[in-house]
């Protein structure tokens, strides 16, 4: 589109009605109320499906949820998750899942929040939650591991409980492991 | 008062004028920092914004705080710059601001003193001939960089300062025309004794101010560092406290034009009314002389500020025509018609 | 083996024509049976593989007898039609028309053979990409998939799961299955090395055969019927035979797990190095898996002139030994660290300059690469040293392992720095230490004093060098240690049992400041002899290649992965 540049009159060529409504537009929002948020005293309110930080969930019976199947760990794009798999030594307290990180870690300062990890995972175990400010005195310190994950990712109501439906299955077919 | 009086005229003049340089440096150094602060203060709200508030009450430490920053800055010096001149550049770019207020009557007399440092019979020459010493700092600046913004932001503030000091020269000449005489003090007597030289000579006032915007390198002139396409121009290179001392040079910069146009067409410290327009015979009429003058200042800030979250910036063919185009054949046409005025009506 | 091998490179006497997705392939009438080597027909899976042509499958493994009990293979294919007087019926133009087969009782409906067991006929056409093949694959996956628990984020296998790669491939991407699953045991401790999840397994009977026919040791089975059809031991048998990792390999589902590497690490993220096993001198070849300077895994790689495509579980356990917490990580002189290898190299340099001829003595281990060793006898023939590689024996079978434990005895002989019987030298070496005759003492990769040559007799020394990779009372002894890489460390070569030459690459970095022998070695020989030697292993290689003999013709590059044959 070519707009045509209108020739300007010989007073608006003086620059002065430039000027005059210049200083009235700036004048208005001078005294105009002000859209400052005061961050931390005022926060934000978080809308629904934002991407915060990743935390680990447990579901309704205070069970890990994540399965150590470092998929988010494949997905990763900056590769800020780092898990460590529980190796070969048979943890009971496991039950019918068999595998729990030995240890989870995100780097929150290599993380983009970019929800791949939620989108992977298989178990519904990592959800981008509502954080957006994150603090820490060291880089060790923005290394959060599985505790603070979980304690930080709180409790996932799963309607699904796959893992529970499995076990209740397979006992009542007489198979207990 | 006695033991002022048994003093000989050399020994008072140095006493009180190294009085006056110490008090005027200590009422200017807190000037700049706070009209930079005035200036985030304003602009925000032109933004619909608050600004700083977060240090000390209303954030009026912050000033303080900013200058803590510069001083813990690294300050960094590129291997490919002139160090000497770089080094200089700062400096030179603070120190014509501070000149030019000395020959400027802030007040009239307190005491027995008058209120300005040096009253030169040659003022208003001593003024230009230092303003036009402000162009050097950011001439080496660009120059010492040693890169291409710099270099190029170095080139326009020659080029820009040059053309507009031509023009600011000439716009005040009808002044000193009708006045008939070159003392700035003269100048605000013969205004307090009459109209105010802004009512008497509008065209070079109106000239004087957009002048004096080019010559600070305010918008809607500041080429010189224009952000978007030179990087912030002649101080790209700069960090730490030197690019802090061309950041306040300019805010002095600003201040001493301010003062510079408030007495040549404002009536410096003078009112018309109230009595204030002759010398003060008491000290409070002193100070309140010091306070109208400082009022009038501060509305040329204001001015300056405002305009600079108003206006977008010139281009740079604009500019130059608007110096040499416009504003010089105005200001010529301005002296000769003053000239034929004063004749015509001196002849009479 | 051997048999096998020289069979399948004999010439095929036979080759029939068919056709394969519409392009006419020749293929061999005939091909080697897996076990007995004997001449049996060639069946479609086999001539599809000549052809280019993957078709997906379960029980059938190359190196294993068929079974045909998966159903994967599963294929439509035509045979010339045949007319009542036993000719072939010709199309107008005179080609031999070729019928899609059908069931006999529903003419419409195709009829699949399973392409492992089904052998080729002249003139046969096999549609491994139609519509119909498409069909049954998808219904077999469906039945696999009933009661497979579909675990895969806690199942080891992910990744290379032969279920999750087919069922993306060829599979429906929806179950129409809405009842219970079947549940079986879940981590039966199947063997001392072996994990077993009977719910993921598909019941191929890959592990069986393999423990039947190739390990000899018949310990699994498949007990119940149906749906409750279940992999196990015999009771009362464990499942503990010394190839029992190999039915983890050829488990093409997760019902097979290794103990050692469960949940260690997901196998897409493991780096995969071609290597040669140390543990004997047979030189399996092996793929090591490693992420992250770490090793997590050996498998083995197939090379039929040496181990086919197994190993024994001793040796692809006898791993962890890289990655050890007491690696010698830095060069030391005198039990001190803080010397730099330049200035160690240099020192020692001047120290061999000076000694007199035929008073050093070399010891360097059996598991020393060829150039090391070919380094080593420049070394000892310029000093006029007494050589001996100390002998490492040990159990052997008639599968894979090998007595002779030292991986590379026959590199030691083939360069000539040791000729005649191992460790035939050693006692000689300790009297005339003891003597004082031999002042300067070599030791690369062994413990002397385990030898006979006692710390008294390591005192009376004027200089020990020593080279090792853990550390010893001989290491401790040493005027000079410098740390040496294991073979996952560094690129170089071994010569097995039957005189193959093979490479192997790097697969992580050395600890701390220890590096490959071979580049030491090099400056060492280069201060010493003034002989100048490259500095890259193929360098170093190609030099000795040249030099020798039976290696004249070798390059480095001419290894491949599978070695060449130096014994002729």
């Amino acid at each position: 589109m070519i707009v045509q540049r209108k020739a300007l009159s010989w007073w608006e060529r003086l620059y002065i009605p430039a000027l005059l409504s210049g200083f009235r537009v700036t004048l208005r929002h001078f005294f105009k109320k002000k859209v400052t948020m005061q961050y931390p005293e005022e926060r934000w309110v978080v809308p629904e499906g934002y991407r915060g930080a990743p935390y680990l969930v447990k579901d309704q019976d205070e069970r890990t949820k994540c399965v150590s199947c470092q998929l988010c760990e494949f997905v990763c794009p900056p590769k800020a998750i780092k898990i460590t798999p529980p190796g070969p030594t048979v943890n009971h307290s496991t039950g019918n899942v068999e595998k729990e990180p030995a240890d989870f870690e995100i780097n929150m300062l290599r993380c983009i929040f970019c929800g791949y990890c939620q989108e992977v995972c298989p178990e519904e175990a990592i959800f981008l939650q509502k954080d957006y400010s994150l603090t820490g005195e060291s880089r060790e310190e923005m290394i959060y591991h599985k505790d603070k994950l979980l304690d930080l990712g709180g409790v996932h109501q799963d309607g699904i409980k796959k893992w529970e439906k499995k076990l209740k299955d397979a006992e009542a077919q007489g198979m207990t492991s | 008062m006695e033991l002022l009086s048994e003093t000989s005229t050399l020994q008072s003049i140095l006493l009180f004028g190294l009085l006056k340089v110490v008090l005027v440096i200590a009422v200017l150094m807190p000037m700049i920092s706070y009209s930079v602060m005035a200036e985030r203060r304003i602009c925000a709200a032109i933004q619909d914004r608050i600004g700083p508030n977060r240090v000390g009450p209303f954030g009026l430490l912050q000033p303080i705080a900013d200058g803590l920053k510069f001083l813990l800055k690294e300050d960094f010096t590129p291997h490919h710059v002139r160090k000497v001149y770089f080094w200089l550049a700062p400096a030179v770019s603070m120190i014509p601001p501070f000149l030019t207020i000395a020959v400027i009557p802030f007040g009239s007399t307190l005491g027995s003193q008058n209120m300005v440092i040096a009253n030169l019979n040659v003022g208003i020459l001593f003024t230009f001939s230092v303003v036009s010493l402000g162009v050097y700092g950011i001439v080496l600046a660009g120059y010492a960089s040693n890169s291409k913004y710099p270099f190029l932001g170095g080139i326009r503030a020659s080029a820009q300062m040059i053309s507009y000091e031509i023009a600011m020269g000439m716009s005040v000449v009808p002044l000193f025309m009708l006045v008939g005489d070159l003392n700035l003090g003269k100048v605000i007597a013969y205004q307090a004794s009459g109209a105010w030289l802004i009512f008497k000579q509008p065209l070079a006032f109106v000239i004087f101010l957009v002048a004096a915007f080019a010559e600070t390198n305010r918008l809607p002139f500041d080429l010189p560092e224009s952000e978007t396409e030179l990087v912030s121009g002649y101080h790209t290179e700069y960090s730490s406290m030197k690019f802090a001392l061309f950041f306040l040079g300019e805010y002095a910069a600003m201040i001493s034009i301010s003062a510079l146009m408030v007495t040549l067409f404002l009536g410096g410290w003078t009112l018309p009314f109230w009595g204030l327009a002759a010398p003060a015979s008491s000290l409070i009429g002193g100070l309140i002389h010091i306070g109208i003058f400082l009022v009038k200042l501060g509305l040329f800030m204001g001015l300056f500020i405002w305009i600079r979250w108003m206006l977008p910036r010139f281009r740079y063919d604009q500019l130059m025509d608007l110096g040499w185009r416009r504003f010089l054949p105005l200001a010529l046409l301005n002296i000769v018609v003053t000239a034929a005025f004063l004749w015509f009506f001196q002849s009479n | 083996m051997a048999k096998q091998v020289e069979e399948k490179t004999a010439p095929p006497v036979e080759t029939i024509t068919i056709k394969i997705d519409g392009k006419a392939v020749e293929v061999p009438k005939t091909m080697p049976d897996p076990m007995t080597g004997k001449p049996i027909p060639t069946t479609m899976i086999q001539a599809c593989k000549i052809a280019g042509v993957e078709i997906p499958h379960y029980c059938y493994h190359p190196k294993l007898p068929v079974a045909g009990n998966c159903r994967m293979c599963l294929v439509e294919f035509g045979m010339p039609a045949m007319g009542r007087d036993r000719k072939p019926i010709l199309n107008e133009d005179g080609t031999p028309q070729v019928r899609k087969m059908t069931l006999p009782y529903e003419p419409g409906t195709p009829r699949g053979a399973i392409a492992c067991a089904t052998p080729i006929a002249p003139g046969m056409e096999i549609y491994p990409n139609s519509p119909a093949t498409q069909q049954m694959r998808e219904a077999v996956l469906e039945s696999l998939l009933v009661n497979h628990p579909l675990d895969c984020p806690i199942c080891d296998q992910a990744g290379e799961c032969k279920l999750q790669e087919y069922s993306v491939e060829h599979g429906q991407a929806t179950s129409q299955f809405a009842e219970t699953k079947v549940h079986k045991p879940k981590q039966v401790d199947l063997g001392p090395r072996i994990m077993l999840d009977d719910e993921r397994c598909v019941l191929c009977s890959r592990c069986v055969r393999f423990s039947r026919d190739i390990a000899g040791d018949d310990a699994l089975g498949f007990v119940n019927r149906g749906s409750y059809n279940t992999l196990t031991t015999f009771p009362g048998k464990p499942f503990d035979n010394n190839y029992t990792l190999n039915t983890v390999d050829l488990c093409p589902v997760g019902a097979l797990t290794s103990k050692d590497f469960r949940f260690k690490m997901r196998v897409w993220f493991l780096k995969e190095t071609k290597s040669v096993c140390t543990s004997c001198a047979t030189g399996c070849n092996i793929t090591i898996g490693s992420r992250e300077e770490k090793i997590y895994r050996y498998e083995p790689r197939e090379n039929d002139a040496v181990n086919s495509s197994w190993m024994c579980d001793a040796g692809r356990l006898n791993y962890k030994w890289v990655g050890d917490k007491r690696r010698l990580s830095a060069p030391r002189k005198n039990n001190r660290s803080g010397i730099s290898w330049s200035q160690l190299i240099e020192e020692l340099a001047t120290h061999l300059r000076a000694a007199a001829p035929n008073t050093t003595a070399v010891i360097a281990s059996g598991r020393q690469t060829t150039e090391e060793f070919y380094l080593l006898s420049k070394l000892a023939t310029h000093l006029a040293a007494e050589t001996d590689v100390p002998p490492r024996k040990g159990e052997s079978d008639q599968l894979l392992v090998h007595a002779d434990k030292n991986p590379n005895s026959n590199g030691a002989k083939l360069v000539g720095f040791h000729k005649g019987k191992q460790g035939s030298k050693l006692d000689a070496i300790a009297g005339r230490i003891k003597r004082g005759q031999i002042k300067h003492l070599i030791v690369f990769g062994e413990d002397v004093t385990t030898m006979g040559i006692d710390e008294k007799a390591l005192s009376k020394l004027e200089l020990l060098v020593a080279s090792d990779i853990l550390p010893n009372t001989t290491t401790r002894k040493a005027t000079y240690l410098l740390p040496g890489c294991a073979h996952a460390e560094k690129r170089g070569s071994f010569v097995n049992a039957k005189s193959r030459l093979q490479r192997f690459l790097k697969a992580v970095e050395a600890p701390g400041e220890a590096i490959p022998e071979s580049e030491f070695l090099t400056d060492l020989v280069e201060q010493v002899t003034g002989e100048s030697i490259p500095k890259n292993p193929e360098g170093l290689f190609n030099k000795m290649a040249g030099e020798i003999k039976k290696l004249s013709a070798i390059r480095w590059a001419d290894l491949g992965d599978l070695g060449v044959d130096v014994n002729s």
